[in-house]
């Protein structure tokens, strides 16, 4: 049975723009209910949900700030209600609050961690028992090469994005002999409105000389979600024109 | 949700972790889980079988003090009662 017939959906977080939402679009193209997470963007997410249906595909927009454990368990029963369990999870919802680290407060250093590591886990560990039992999953941390690489002034951002790392490992290891794959895919500089402000002189220190599309991160995705990459878990693969080589 | 009698218990407890590899035959109340060769993850999903049946929910710590297939067929059916 590949991926699309079994009954199941797709959620994708942080889906309203961006990488997030470039991934709803990929994985709805493949077949998937998709599920398309947004905090404070309802109106793109509708969006992103009216592009996916005009293309002959299903979606809905679930909204909620996932640092909340209640809010967790909310979007995922809206979905189980509508298209069924979610077999695939893409962990990209995240945020960033850069600073030098003395200056780093401990309420920017709490939120991106809470966020982007935190819920990542919550999230995680609310689709493992259903994917267990349907001896089938895909979930996708969206990492970054900052939890790879330095990058000055990002140090509660690099923990997280690192974190993910270590944490897409070891759920990896504990869930593999039940069909279920963690990976993460860690993005260099791709053009979306979060990069939006970051200074040029960055493109230097990546090889392809131009920031990675979001489709580009997307394809990676929709790779890891397939039933191709099957026998590919606990790995991260860099998406970066080169920049961590 | 159905009624958790101790005969429903155990023939749902047998069914689960008959499915997780050992023969039916194996599954006694008497027999270890580490005897049916059923590991933590094993357990886990038991846990998620054992909560979407009968709304028991069981926590690490739970788990970890089971030992036989009658440990766990004892503790739902009083957490159930």
């Amino acid at each position: 049975m590949s991926s699309t017939e079994r009954r199941g959906c797709a959620l994708v977080t942080g889906a309203s723009r961006g990488i997030g939402a470039a991934t709803a679009k990929a994985l709805a193209a493949d077949g998937w209910p998709v599920g398309v997470g947004y905090n404070s963007g309802a109106d793109a997410a509708a969006a992103v949900v009216a592009e996916i249906e005009a293309a002959g595909g299903q979606a809905l927009a679930v909204g909620g700030d996932i640092s909340d454990p209640a809010v967790v368990d909310g979007l995922f029963s809206t979905l189980e209600e509508r298209f069924g369990t979610v077999l695939v999870l893409v962990n990209n919802a995240g945020l960033r609050r850069d600073n030098l680290s003395p200056q780093i407060k401990d309420d920017d250093w709490d939120a991106v961690l809470d966020t982007n590591l935190g819920a990542a886990f919550r999230l995680t560990r609310r689709a493992i028992p259903q994917m267990l039992r349907a001896r089938h999953g895909r979930i996708v941390n969206i990492a970054s090469v900052v939890g790879l690489r330095a990058n000055p002034g990002q140090a509660n951002y690099a923990a997280s994005k690192a974190g993910l790392v270590g944490m897409t490992k070891t759920i990896a290891a504990e869930v593999a002999r039940r069909g279920v794959t963690v990976n993460a895919v860690a993005p260099g500089l791709i053009e979306t409105d979060m990069t939006a402000d970051l200074d040029g002189e960055l493109l230097k220190v990546v090889p392809a000389r131009r920031p990675g599309t979001p489709e580009e991160v997307a394809a990676c995705v929709r790779f890891l979600a397939s039933d191709a990459a099957s026998y590919v878990t606990g790995a991260t693969l860099t998406v970066d024109g080169g920049m961590s080589a | 949700m159905a009624a958790a009698t101790p005969e429903a218990v155990e023939s749902r407890i047998v069914e689960a972790l008959a499915s997780f590899g050992p023969d039916v035959e194996q599954v006694t109340r008497t027999a270890t889980f580490e005897e049916l060769d059923i590991d933590s993850l094993d357990l886990v999903e038991l846990a998620q079988i054992v909560e979407d049946e009968w709304g028991v929910e069981l926590k690490g710590d739970d788990m970890k003090s089971l030992k036989t297939v009658g440990d766990a067929i004892d503790l739902v059916v009083a957490r159930a009662s």
